[in-house]
């Protein structure tokens, strides 16, 4: 249902659409029988000459049994959007697949900085590719990101990914992704970090391996050096 | 007091496990000599310990402070809605404007309306008439409460007008970026918001060590635990719930405050402080807060359904037990706002587990307040009106709630759009629905005149579509990608589209419309002051003790204290002639 609004573009986003989609199921069906409920009886019992109201206590079996009931129905309910959750969270953040490959991701006031291992896979070497509002990955591919910030909180989300995590200053957090589709999709940044926190949008570009290679062959080149600037801070229209 | 000595031959036996004690504020100088009041003006209405005055005072505050967060919303509103053009009557809405924006209105919106409001305020003027008392039991720490009160709000302000402006961190204030001015670039809004906070809620916890010793000790002779109304039990479980959970927050509010004026590390993580640690301190008392602020609305709405409805409230004791439990259970889901906040996502399943569990006392609350409903013969007057669109509203907000508990389906609504809707069908309900309700219902009592129907009706209904009008649309832009606290969406391709930007013009004209709408209620409440048609002591035909009073009541409440014989819904009871019961009528 999530999908109907924005795309989906990690191998989780179907999971956690699919949650939702199970969750709205369970609430949408009592929200209707409440509402359906509670509006028949504002119509069926308004007041009425020489209408009398009922004295009802509530303390009566019969009577309990239309709270009971209903109560055991939620908790049953509860249950499986619990085992649901559980399951669903223990993928997306709590066990990672092994990583094919790493990304840095560093957040400051008011820019994102990715670092991207070069040609040899591995962060922290010479041909290490760096760029400012511009995350470059290739599709089918799980990777493994570490997240910081220089300065404040911020918050790493792709909604395409139906991925968000805090960066927290002083730490860095794991986590990971795995893109399927290609295209290019917002990076926001979800956790208010002072004057600049509506102008932090990066671009994230989900690629075929063959044109990210070649995007990375060109951006690693002595000569391509810093690959800077994405849309940062220029208006779409 | 003699009463007490009458009490013991006239009330049966079985009734008088109450408190003796009936004598409201031993030691109050305005209350010797038989409940003559004070006779001038300063000290009838402004240093007055009367409950009442202070009750009515810290209402008439949180009316203002809800006309600036209003404002606020709509100078927002406005800016989403037709970006960077300048709003009518503001201006225009820069970045930091914006941010300092949403973080006041938030807190306004939370701090000093809501909480003044509905426990301050209701919690004031009811308990003492409900209960049968003639004050609160320590008064002139009441009226302190209100003093210190009405400095916060004064501090607040004063934060809009200072160099650098408001400050724009968002209400819950999390460092690093809270903690330095260098980052925050409000080096004096933000100590003087904070300080604010702290103030106010020294404030509440001295108004609610008021409401609960008198609650406990200063019934009426024959009211026992079962034959308190439910309002009176929700405002002192949900100030017991405040007292319990705000000092981790003041205990953080002063380390924060060191740490912006007096160069500490608390949260710095650059010299070993830990930022999410602020966090744990504000929720811990963050999720309470809700159910400190929800529990009043549910005892008001409480009182209007049962009345308007005459019907006996619906499985009283199951309604109290579920209060108490879900009031236990607020503790244990506060990290439920962090799941992707950089805490262990092991612990995250916990807070899944127990979020989702405290569905269950709630769903079985509103249950039986719709089945008190069943078999009564409902008149919509429009504090009814209000009483059942509290809960048509409330349970969206409640089941959406659900969507955000499940870790899993938070990690993408998080700090989206989804969850303001989410919340704002929780807390319009609460502070706005649930407090009109209150106010039509008691309006008589407290100014001895009624309001008119006719502008209330035009008053709800504005009101109500404005408020669906404003929060429907957000779920879907939140469910899209909307996320929060972004003063203009044009710099995001995938949310600059006019598909969502017609929802969020939509939104902002459900906004102008609740505004509107208000007009209604303030003219019929100003005029009903002075042509309002007389009020009756008891013009709804209610059982609850307020009503034995006289309409208003004068200080010292009662002309006779009342002993009490039933409990508080004995409604349409067979074999009478009439359909209510009064607590302090014989049998």
């Amino acid at each position: 249902m999530i999908d109907w609004l924005t795309p989906r573009a990690s191998s989780f986003a179907g999971d956690i659409d699919w949650l939702f989609a199970l969750i709205l199921g369970f609430v949408g069906f009592w929200f209707v029988v409440a509402e359906v409920v509670l509006f028949s009886f504002l119509f069926k019992f308004r007041r009425r000459r020489n209408a009398r109201a009922r004295y009802v206590t509530g303390t009566l079996k019969t009577e309990k049994r239309w709270i009971s009931v209903p109560h055991v129905l939620i908790i049953l309910c509860d249950v499986v959007i619990i085992a649901a959750t559980l399951s669903v969270w223990a993928a997306v953040k709590q066990s990672f697949p092994p990583a094919q490959e790493k990304v840095r991701i560093v957040a400051q006031q008011w820019a994102w900085t990715f670092v991207h291992p070069g040609p040899d896979g591995a962060l922290d070497t010479a041909d290490d590719v760096t760029t400012i509002d511009e995350l470059h990955v290739k599709t089918d591919t799980t990777y493994h990101f570490e997240l910081t910030a220089k300065d404040v909180l911020h918050s790493f989300s792709v909604p395409a990914f139906r991925l968000k995590q805090d960066a927290v200053p002083g730490r860095v957090i794991t986590g990971w992704f795995k893109p399927t589709t290609p295209g290019q999709y917002d990076v926001q940044c979800a956790e208010i970090c002072g004057i600049g926190h509506g102008l932090m949008p990066a671009r994230i570009t989900v690629e075929t391996k063959e044109q990210h290679d070649q995007w990375l062959r060109r951006a690693a080149a002595p000569a391509g050096g810093l690959v800077a600037t994405g849309p940062g801070g220029t208006p779409w229209r | 007091m003699a009463l007490t000595v009458d009490a013991e031959h006239t009330v049966p036996a079985r009734r008088r496990g109450a408190p003796a004690s009936h004598d409201g504020h031993r030691g109050a100088p305005a209350a010797h000599g038989g409940h003559h009041g004070p006779t001038s003006f300063w000290s009838t209405y402004v240093f007055s310990t009367d409950h009442k005055v202070i009750g009515l005072q810290y209402m008439f505050t949180g009316m203002v402070m809800a006309l600036i967060g209003g404002f606020m919303a709509y100078a927002f509103r406005m800016q989403l809605a037709f970006p960077d053009q300048p709003v009518p009557g503001f201006g225009l809405v820069t970045p930091n404007v914006y941010n300092s924006l949403v973080t006041n209105h938030g807190a306004i919106m939370i701090f000093w309306v809501a909480m003044p409001m509905l426990i301050a305020g209701f919690g004031n003027f009811l308990i003492p008439l409900m209960i049968g008392c003639d004050d609160m039991v320590f008064p002139r720490l009441n009226r302190l409460s209100y003093q210190l009160f009405f400095v916060s709000a004064i501090v607040l302000l004063a934060s809009f007008v200072v160099p650098g402006g408001g400050f724009g961190g968002a209400w819950t204030s999390y460092p690093p970026l809270s903690s330095s001015g260098t980052f925050n670039h409000t080096p004096w809004g933000a100590p003087l918001w904070l300080a604010a906070v702290a103030i106010e809620f020294i404030a509440f916890l001295l108004g609610g060590i008021n409401f609960i010793t008198t609650a406990m000790n200063a019934r009426a002779p024959g009211m026992r635990m079962w034959d308190i109304p439910m309002v009176v039990w929700m405002i002192v479980i949900a100030s017991i719930l405040f007292m319990a959970s705000a000092g981790p927050l003041i205990a953080g509010a002063i380390m924060l405050l060191l740490d912006q004026v007096a160069g500490t590390h608390f949260f710095t993580p650059a010299a070993g402080g830990d930022p999410l640690l602020w966090q744990h301190l504000f929720w811990f008392f963050g999720h309470p807060e809700v159910y400190v602020v929800l529990l009043p609305a549910m005892g008001i709405v409480a009182e209007v359904i049962t009345v308007h409805a005459r019907k006996k409230l619906f499985a009283y004791k199951t309604i109290l037990y579920t209060t108490a439990g879900t009031a236990a259970f607020s503790f244990v889901v506060w990290a439920h706002h962090q799941f992707v906040a950089g805490i262990d996502p092991r612990m995250a399943n916990l807070f899944t587990i127990t979020t989702l569990l405290i569905s269950i006392p709630i769903g079985e609350m509103l249950f039986c307040y719709i089945a008190t409903l069943w078999g009564g013969s409902i008149e919509f007057k429009t504090s009814m009106l209000f009483g059942v669109a509290f809960l048509a509203e409330f349970l969206l907000g409640g089941v959406t709630g659900i969507f955000l508990g499940a870790s899993a389906v938070d990690v993408y609504l998080h700090d989206t759009y989804f969850v303001v809707a989410h919340f704002h069908y929780t807390f319009v309900p609460i502070a706005i629905i649930a407090v009109f309700a209150g106010i039509y219902h008691w309006y008589p009592k407290m100014f001895g005149r009624l309001m008119d129907e006719t502008l209330g009706k035009i008053h709800f209904w504005g009101t109500i579509i404005g408020f669906n009008t404003i929060f429907l649309p957000l779920f879907v832009t939140g469910a899209a990608g909307d996320h929060r606290r972004i003063y203009s969406y044009q710099h995001f391709q995938q949310l600059a589209t006019d598909g969502l930007q017609s929802l969020r013009v939509v939104a902002t004209v459900g906004m102008l419309i609740m505004l509107l709408a208000q007009t209604a209620f303030i003219v019929n409440f100003v005029r009903s002051l002075v042509r309002g048609a007389p009020a009756a002591a008891n013009p709804w035909r209610a059982n609850t003790l307020e009503w034995a009073a006289p309409s208003p009541p004068p200080h010292g409440n009662f002309a006779e204290m009342p002993t009490v014989y039933r409990g508080p819904y004995e409604y349409s009871v067979p074999g009478r002639t009439e359909d209510y019961w009064p607590q302090n009528v014989p049998a």
